[in-house]
């Protein structure tokens, strides 16, 4: 037996010193260090730029969005007064006469419920029938890929195409029609429709991802009890899937009470609400939403009334934040647990 | 006996500040080569049992030297030690195993190796690990782990081309990137070693995903190698395999560990048994008994190794 | 026997009852969801029926640019009520040159800062700001482009006109626009802020979903965080990117209301030989022309010009969902829904 003692210094990988007297062999090079490949590893100069980008684009980031809230909160508290929610708009000049803004957040609420309204149902049944049939197949992708069209179009598209839709005589009764037969083609009805559009990718996006993660073998279960397929979809995946409805339906909603476009176009002009006479006259009628309030009464529209619109702008921004609010308790809310 | 004084050779070692190191190798016919803080004959209970590693297929002496150890690594989570004081050596051209039920810490200890337990934010960690007489700590962690490789329970191929999963390594790694054309013969090389070439070799540019499930844990292990790591560390790499691709994994296992040290956490014990020449078993954080694989086995000497390895046996 | 055999007739009748009910479901589920095709088809041809006197009039002049576009809508907006007589010349290159100027840089700078702020909040920022950075990012994307209008005609615009907008700087260009701050630079700053948390949010959303086990395994290679970040989830997530790229472009195209607000509303190209005065000159996109000429849009040659920039939005939309498409299709290669 023999033992060899060898004294290493201290310093980076000693066993790389090979000693001539080391009966072992020697450790082949790698294939990287063969091919010339080198080893330097940390981060280079284009490592480091990046790294900095990240943090420069995040902390601004952070900065406008602090700012943004924050300047809108200031100037919400600043110059929204109670009263405002129950007083009708006045036409005048003079901010401090010209009222509050009562029918644009009733008009506001109104349009949303009409929009949401035709979006849900639709919507569940296009998302059901894409997920649930879906035969056949090139008919799906079609209309998979319309709903994303839908989805890409301008709203001021949708809003002109409305127009162009309910000025034809036959849509008479959904807006007021002028003697001599010339139909308005705004109301509530008719802009509602359009927003139904906005909302409807949405309502179906989440819908059809709700159905998605609900198991086969729920649904096997089902159908292994007796239920036909349309009692299936009613009684267990609809019930199951009812969170992504309802978050689909609220991120509806909050594109629908955002939109300006459509308003614009298909709501008329007038700040006061105005319904026509008869049954659904309200509907019919036509209106302001607070997004054509904010609109009109900044230096762009013709009040030029900067306190109202910021004010406007403010309970705005809080129905957004509730919608929000909705969304991610929704999210939290327990999912179905399979298995 | 003799004693020979090694003294640092490139002549640009600034004097030493640290007492040298003494590293004892002890030789004979039939106790293999070890070295490490080591003074004296080898324990018989705890080095090599000369039937496992002491020659090679032709009688020439097979080489293990340390390239890792711990001293007294505990890593806690929180509260939760996941690993307890625990000190164990990782030489090349062995393979040792780490056994030992759910939950004691071997996987812990394993990604301490590298590092990668950092990636855990919780994870705090005492004691030394000590990669080539220096503490990991000392080095560059992306250093380190291009020279410590590590393998997973699931096989992770990048959503790339296989070439470019092979190449990932070497190509992100530096300021400069490397030509295909240099890359190549690395990139085959390493697909060679990992067993994988023949299967491949024809279609390179397509997508790793489509492999299947051994042929990407085998492509995880080339991509590993051609980084050229000097200690590879494996996690169940065969939890998630069918039994032949477990059986191809093992045998290139065993091929690569005359170039690589090799660590594998296993819940298999056969598995243990059929490849590794060290054993250690783990239990609630604490090494409970390390060893030849066959002593390991065969005789444990603790009681509640007995009760795993017998529970695992029979 | 005989029991059995009548339990089984009656067990068919009933299992072709259920085929019968199962098969209208299907049936009117299906016809509801093709509607939205119908819905396409019809809103292509009418606007594009509508528009097409527009363009035959003009042939392809009708891109280029010649007079002023202001000028020439007026014109068109005062033809004569005979129809023989409608006025429609149109060189519609400045709203052309205004929509893609605006949208395109404001969705360059916006890829690039969503992106690097994406990594900044999933990668880099402390866990308490990523807590309260994440939700306000999702409201953001939620706030109606009014407000961001609001913000911008009564901050932002004046704030330019104050402090970047010389006399001297005035006089330079007085002979062809007039500067009062509304401006593309103004334009485009505000669609930046408004188009970057949509994308944010997706990115954000895309790179949580990045199995760790990738990011994991490049570190494992010694590839350091920057790197892995880049090249294994930023590569991974490249279908998420476009498809926010799609999205925000797709906004940014079609805003109008925003855009009339703090743009300019001025249908003039402005000049990049003008130096920095360049970004303070005033644009109108398309879509903006739609919404501030709403009330024109009963005067034949004026409505159909609207409709032809509608066909012209509504093209633009569509082919952006297509190669929004092809592009996903083109990265799925590697990916093999493995996410």
């Amino acid at each position: 037996m023999s033992i060899e003692v060898r004294t290493a210094a201290p310093g980076p990988r000693p066993s790389l010193v090979k000693d001539p007297t080391d009966p072992r062999p020697t450790p082949k090079p790698s294939a990287a260090a063969a091919a010339g490949i080198s080893h330097d590893t940390g981060w280079s100069i284009g490592d480091k730029a990046g790294l900095i980008a990240a943090w420069v684009c995040g902390i601004s980031l952070c900065v406008i969005a602090a700012s943004i809230v924050l300047f809108m909160a200031w100037k919400g508290i600043q110059f929204l007064h109670l009263d405002m929610l129950t007083t009708s708009p006045q036409a005048s000049l003079d901010q401090s006469a010209n009222g509050g803004f009562l029918d644009p957040l009733v008009g506001t609420l109104l349009l949303t419920a009409i929009g949401i309204a035709f979006a849900v149902p639709t919507g569940v049944a296009i998302a059901v029938w894409l997920t649930e049939y879906g035969r056949p197949a090139g008919l799906a992708r079609l209309v998979e890929s319309g709903v994303e069209i839908v989805a890409g179009t301008p709203s001021i598209v949708l809003a002109i195409f409305g127009l162009l839709v309910f000025q034809q005589s036959f849509m008479g009764i959904f807006s007021f029609t002028a003697e001599g037969g010339a139909v308005f083609g705004r109301s509530f009805l008719t802009a509602g429709a359009m927003m139904a559009l906005i909302a409807l990718p949405l309502v179906i996006g989440s819908t059809r991802e709700a159905l998605n993660t609900i198991p086969r073998h729920v649904r096997e279960a089902s159908y292994a009890l007796g239920k036909d397929k349309a009692s299936t979809i009613r009684r267990v995946l609809l019930p199951s899937a009812r969170n992504g409805i309802a978050t689909g339906a609220t991120l509806g909603m909050g594109r629908i009470c955002g939109d300006t476009a459509i308003v614009v176009i298909l709501l008329g002009a007038s700040m006061q609400t105005t319904p026509e006479s008869g049954f659904f006259g309200l509907f019919r009628g036509t209106g302001s939403t607070l997004t054509s309030y904010v609109y009109n009464n900044s230096p762009a529209g013709e009040g030029n009334a900067p306190d109202k619109a910021y004010a406007a702008a403010f309970v705005l921004l809080m129905i957004v934040i509730l919608l929000n609010f909705v969304v991610s308790l929704i999210g939290k809310r327990k999912a179905p647990q399979w298995n | 006996m003799e004693l020979t004084e090694d003294h640092p050779q490139d002549g640009s070692a600034p004097a030493a500040v640290v007492p040298p190191l003494r590293r004892i190798v002890v030789e004979s016919e039939t106790v293999p080569i070890r070295v490490g803080d080591y003074a004296g004959p080898p324990d018989p209970n705890y080095g090599r049992d000369p039937w496992q590693v002491g020659t090679g297929t032709e009688g020439e002496p097979v080489w293990v030297e340390e390239r890792m150890r711990t001293e007294d690594l505990s890593i806690a989570y929180g509260d939760n030690r996941a690993v307890k004081d625990v000190s164990i050596e990782v030489n090349s051209g062995e393979v040792l195993a780490l056994i030992g039920p759910s939950g004691c810490g071997k996987t812990t200890l394993l990604r301490s190796l590298n590092r990668l337990v950092e990636l855990t934010p919780a994870a705090k960690r005492t004691g030394r690990i000590i990669l080539d007489n220096q503490s990991v700590d000392d080095f560059d962690v992306t250093q380190l782990r291009s020279r410590v490789g590590m393998l997973f329970q699931q096989p992770n191929p990048f959503p790339m081309s296989i070439f470019d999963n092979v190449a990932y390594g070497l190509r992100e790694r530096g300021s400069k990137k490397p030509r295909r054309k240099i890359l190549e013969p690395v990139v085959v090389d390493a697909l060679e070693r990992a067993g994988l070439w023949d299967e491949v070799s024809s279609n390179l540019n397509h997508p790793a995903l489509a492999l299947s499930g051994g042929q990407q844990q085998r492509l995880c292990i080339a991509r590993s190698l051609a980084v050229s790591p000097e200690v590879l560390l494996l996690d169940e790499p065969c939890s998630a395999l069918d039994p032949i691709s477990t059986s191809i994994i093992e045998e290139t296992i065993v091929e690569l560990k005359s170039e690589v040290a090799i660590v594998i956490v296993t819940h298999n014990l056969q598995q243990a048994a059929r490849i590794a020449d060290r054993v250690a078993f783990m239990y609630l954080g604490d090494l409970v008994e390390q060893g030849a694989a066959g002593q390991v086995f065969g005789a444990p000497r603790e009681e509640r190794t007995q009760d795993y390895v017998g529970g695992g046996f029979g | 026997m005989e029991a059995a055999s009548f339990n089984e007739v009656d067990l068919q009748e009933q299992t072709l009852e259920v085929d019968r009910t199962d098969r209208r479901v299907e049936l009117l589920l299906g016809a509801l969801a093709s509607t939205i095709l119908l819905l396409i088809a019809g809103m292509i041809i009418f606007v594009f029926v509508k528009a097409l006197p527009s363009f035959t009039h003009n042939g392809l002049a009708w891109f280029g640019s010649g007079g002023s576009v202001d000028d020439q809508l007026m014109n068109i907006f005062n033809s004569p009520a005979e129809p023989e007589n409608y006025v429609y010349h149109l060189r519609a290159w400045p709203l052309l040159y205004a929509t893609i100027l605006i949208t395109g840089v404001a969705v360059l700078i916006s890829v690039v800062f969503s992106v690097l702020s994406g990594i900044f909040i999933v990668e880099f920022a402390p866990e308490r700001l990523r807590k309260t950075i994440e939700p306000v990012v999702k409201l953001l994307a939620a706030v109606p482009s009014v407000i961001y209008g609001l913000i911008g005609i009564l901050v932002v615009v004046p704030f330019v006109a104050e402090h970047l907008i010389s006399e001297g700087r005035k006089e330079s260009v007085a002979y062809v626009i007039q500067l009062d701050g509304t401006s593309i630079l103004v334009g485009v700053f505000i669609l930046t802020i408004m188009i970057c948390p949509i994308m944010i949010a997706i990115i954000v959303d895309a790179l949580r979903a990045v199995p760790d086990k990738w990011v994991e395994g490049a570190a494992a290679l010694g590839v350091n965080r920057w790197r892995a970040m880049r090249t294994v989830s930023l590569r991974a997530i490249r279908p998420a990117i476009v498809a926010a790229l799609v999205l925000a472009t797709a906004r940014a195209l079609g805003e109008a209301i925003m855009l009339s607000m703090v743009a300019g509303s001025v249908g003039f190209a402005p000049n990049p030989l003008d130096g920095f005065t360049f970004f303070l000159e005033p644009a109108r996109p398309l879509a903006s022309t739609i919404v501030d000429n709403a009330e024109g849009l009963s005067v034949a040659p004026f409505g159909q010009t609207m409709y032809a920039f509608a066909a012209i939005l509504l093209i633009s939309s569509a082919f952006l969902s297509f190669a929004g498409w092809a592009a996903r299709k083109s990265f799925s290669r590697y990916t093999l829904g493995a996410r």
